[in-house]
C-alpha cells in the first residue's frame, strides 16, 4: 500500500502487478477518474456553466426553492407587519425556532470552512473536488442562518444598533455580553467566508472569461476574474493569501460555533449553563455541515454527472468524518445525562428527567435514534461506500440535528425554576412557514450558483494531475 | 503602462509552451541567459516558478501580520473605550475593566483585519483589478486558461531586442513565439 502511495500520491492508479497480492478493498480509490487531462478538466466543468442545458432536475428544483423563497418573502412580510407575536415565542420560552434554525443552520455552514481551510491545511487532497460547493453551502447557510436573529429583534430597521458606531444616543453595546460577540463572530465569518470564496473563484472566473462564447458572459467573467491572467508571480502571492486564509479561517471557524454556545453557556439556565458546551457544539456543527454536503453532493454528483471529479472516496470519507463527529456528539449527550446526574443540583436533575421522560419525550429519543445509533452504519464498509446509504444517514443528521437544538434550546427554558411559570412551546404555521421558506433560500441560491460559477474548483483539479508536476533542475526543493 | 494610451513597438514576445515542465525549463533558461523582466503565465499554480522568473519572496506574510495587530489592537480598544471611558455600565458591581469578556471580538476583529490584509494585499501587491493588460491581445492567450503555458519576455528588459528574443525563445521549442502588441 504504502508503495503504491509514493509512487503516485494524488493520482492513484494501480499498477497491475500489485493487482493479485492487494485485495481490492485495501485499493485506494482514486480522488480523480484516470485518464483526465488539463484540457478535459477545464471543458467538462466550464461546460456545465457554459455550454450545457441545465438538467431537468435543476429545473424542478429551482421551481420549488422560488416556491419557498416566496413563502419566506410572505413569512416576512407578515412578521413585519404584526410582530414576532406571530411565533410561538411567549413566556417562559422567549427562544423558539429562530435562535434554534439559526443555530442549526450556521452548524451546517462549518462544513464548507472545515473542508476549504483545515483539510487543506492537513493536505487531505481529496478535498479539491469538493471544496467549492461546500464554501458556497457555507455562505447561503449563514445568509439563512443571519436571517433568524435579524428579524427575532422585532424591529429589524433598527438591526444596525447591533453595531458600535457612535451616535447620537450617547450609548455604546454591551461588549461584555455573548450576544455582541455572536454578532462579531457571524458577521466576521460571512465575511471571511466570501472573501474565501471569491479568492478561490477568481482563476476560475477568468477560464469562463477566456471560453464564453457571449459578450455578457465574458464582460461579467472577466470583470469577476479581476483581470486575472495567471502570472507565475501573482500566482505566487495568491497561494500565499490562500494559505494564509485557511489558517486564519481554522481557528474562526472554531471560534463562531464556540461563540454561538457561549449565547447558552454564560447563561444560568439548567441545560445551559455547561462547561462543555463548545467542544460539543463544533462537534456538532461538523456532523451536521458533513451530513448537508453529503445530501447535496450526492444528487449533484448524479445531476450533472460528476462521478470522474467528486468519487466513491470523498463520499466514502465524508460518510467517516460524519462517524467520528457523530460518536462526539453521542458521548456528549451521554456526558450531560451524566453531569445533571453528578451535579447533585435538583433543577439539573429535574431538567435531563424532563428531557428524557417528560412531555418532549419523543424529540429526545427521536434524537438519540439520529444522532446516536444511526451514524453508527457507518462503521459498516458497505453502507459507507453507498451512495444510497450515505443519503439515508445524512438525512438521519440532518433531522437530528435541528432536534438536538430543539431540546436544547426550547426545552431548556419551557420548565423554569418557578413551576408557576412552566408551560409548553410549539412552532406556530408562521415558525414552519419561516424555517421552511429559509431553507427554500438556501436552495434558490445554492441552485443559481450551480448554474452561473463552477461548482468544482477548475485550477485545483489541474493540479491534481500527475502531468501538474514539474520540477526545476538546480532542484532548490 | 498606460491604458488605452497606444505605444510604439511591443510590450514583448510571448512563446507558448505544452506542459509545465516544459514552461519551467523555459523560464530557467530565460533567468540563465540573463534576462530580468520576463513573466510566465500558466493555468494553476506550479511549484519553482516563481522562482525560475526570479520572484522568490512576497511581502504579504507581513502585512497580514500587521493588519492582524491593527485589528486585534482596534477591537480591543473599542471595547476598553465603549465600556470603560465612554459608556460603563455597572452590572452587578462588577469591575468596569473586566477584560476578559472582551478577548472574542478582540479575536474576531484580529481575524477580520488579517483577513482583509491577505485578500486586498495580495491583490493590491499584484495589481489587480486590471482588466486590460497587453497579453490579453495575443489570440493564443486564451489558453493560458486551459492548457497552455506562455513565457513572455518584455520589451523593457535592458536586453530586449526583438530578433534576438525572438531567436532566443525558438531555441526552447515552443509551440509557437508571436510579438505581444500594446
Amino acid at each position: 500500500m504504502s508503495d503504491i502511495d509514493q509512487q503516485s500520491p494524488v493520482h492513484e492508479v494501480r499498477p497491475t502487478t500489485q493487482a493479485d497480492k492487494i485485495p481490492a478493498r485495501f485499493i485506494p480509490q482514486p480522488v480523480l477518474e484516470p485518464g483526465h487531462t488539463f484540457a478535459s478538466v477545464t471543458d467538462h466543468i466550464s461546460s456545465i456553466v457554459l455550454r450545457r442545458k441545465m438538467p431537468i432536475g435543476w429545473m424542478i428544483g429551482f421551481g420549488i426553492s422560488c416556491v419557498l423563497l416566496m413563502v419566506l418573502g410572505a413569512t416576512i412580510t407578515k412578521l413585519i407587519f404584526v410582530g414576532v407575536g406571530i411565533w410561538g415565542i411567549n413566556h417562559p420560552v422567549g427562544w423558539g425556532f429562530d435562535i434554534l434554525n439559526f443555530v442549526w443552520w450556521i452548524g451546517i455552514g462549518h462544513a464548507g470552512t472545515l473542508i476549504s481551510a483545515i483539510l487543506l491545511l492537513l493536505r487531505q487532497e481529496w478535498r479539491t473536488s469538493i471544496n467549492r460547493f461546500a464554501e458556497a453551502m457555507t455562505l447561503f447557510a449563514v445568509a439563512s442562518a443571519g436571517l433568524y436573529p435579524a428579524l427575532h429583534t422585532g424591529r429589524p430597521w433598527y438591526d444596525y444598533w447591533l453595531f458600535p458606531y457612535p451616535n447620537t444616543m450617547g450609548i455604546w453595546p454591551q461588549f461584555r455580553s455573548p450576544l455582541m460577540w455572536d454578532v462579531f463572530a457571524v458577521s466576521t465569518y460571512a465575511t471571511v467566508s466570501l472573501l474565501f470564496w471569491y479568492v478561490g473563484l477568481v482563476p476560475d472566473l477568468a477560464t469562463l472569461r477566456d471560453r464564453s462564447r457571449s459578450k455578457v458572459g465574458r464582460f461579467i467573467y472577466g470583470m469577476g476574474s479581476l483581470g486575472w491572467r495567471g502570472s507565475a508571480k501573482h500566482w505566487h502571492r495568491y497561494e500565499h493569501a490562500y494559505l494564509l486564509l485557511a489558517g486564519l479561517s481554522t481557528p474562526l471557524v472554531l471560534s463562531v460555533h464556540t461563540i454561538v454556545s457561549f449565547d447558552f453557556a454564560v447563561s444560568q439556565i439548567p441545560g445551559w449553563h455547561s462547561t462543555f458546551f463548545p467542544p460539543y457544539f463544533v462537534a456538532g456543527a461538523v456532523y451536521a455541515g458533513f451530513a448537508m454536503v453529503l445530501t447535496l453532493a450526492i444528487p449533484a454528483r448524479k445531476m450533472f454527472k460528476l462521478e470522474g471529479f467528486i468519487t466513491m472516496k470523498h463520499l466514502e470519507n465524508m460518510g467517516k468524518v460524519m462517524l467520528a463527529t457523530g460518536m462526539i456528539v453521542f458521548y456528549s449527550y451521554i456526558t450531560e445525562v451524566f453531569y445533571a446526574y453528578y451535579s447533585g443540583n435538583p433543577f439539573e436533575r429535574y431538567m435531563m428527567m424532563d428531557r428524557i421522560f417528560g412531555p418532549y419525550w419523543k424529540m429526545y429519543w427521536m434524537l438519540i435514534l439520529c444522532n446516536g445509533l444511526a451514524p453508527q452504519l457507518m462503521w459498516i464498509k458497505k453502507c459507507r461506500s453507498s451512495a444510497g446509504w450515505l443519503l439515508f444517514t445524512a438525512m438521519f443528521a440532518n433531522v437530528g440535528m435541528w432536534l438536538e437544538r430543539f431540546v436544547i434550546i426550547p426545552e431548556s427554558l419551557h420548565r423554569d425554576f418557578l413551576p408557576s411559570s412552566w408551560g409548553m412551546y410549539h412552532g406556530t404555521v408562521w415558525d414552519w412557514s419561516m424555517y421552511i421558506g429559509s431553507i427554500g433560500l438556501f436552495f434558490f441560491l445554492l441552485f443559481l450558483f450551480l448554474r452561473f460559477l463552477p461548482m468544482i474548483s477548475i485550477f485545483e483539479m489541474r493540479t491534481m494531475l500527475p502531468e501538474a508536476q514539474a520540477h526545476s533542475e538546480e532542484g532548490g526543493h | 503602462m498606460g491604458i488605452g494610451k497606444p505605444r510604439e513597438g511591443t510590450y514583448g514576445v510571448i512563446a507558448e509552451f505544452n506542459n509545465p515542465q516544459e514552461l519551467l525549463d523555459a523560464a530557467n533558461a530565460t533567468r540563465e541567459a540573463g534576462y530580468t523582466s520576463f513573466d510566465a503565465y500558466s493555468p494553476f499554480p506550479i511549484h519553482g516558478l516563481s522562482e525560475a522568473v526570479g520572484f522568490p519572496y512576497t511581502r504579504l506574510s507581513a502585512i497580514v501580520l500587521g493588519m492582524g495587530i491593527i485589528g486585534g489592537v482596534s477591537g480591543f480598544l473599542m471595547c476598553w473605550y465603549a465600556n470603560v471611558i465612554s459608556y460603563p455600565l455597572n452590572i452587578g458591581g462588577k469591575a468596569y475593566n473586566a477584560w476578559p469578556a472582551w478577548i472574542p471580538i478582540t479575536f474576531e476583529c484580529t481575524i477580520l483585519l488579517a483577513a482583509f490584509g491577505a485578500v486586498f494585499g495580495m491583490l493590491a501587491l499584484n495589481g489587480l483589478p486590471m482588466p486590460y493588460h497587453p497579453v490579453f491581445n495575443v489570440k493564443r492567450f486564451e489558453q493560458a486558461s486551459r492548457d497552455r503555458f506562455f513565457l513572455v519576455i518584455q520589451s523593457r528588459d535592458p536586453k530586449f531586442e526583438v530578433d534576438q528574443v525572438f531567436q532566443f525563445l525558438e531555441s526552447l521549442h515552443p509551440r509557437e513565439v508571436n510579438d505581444v502588441p500594446w
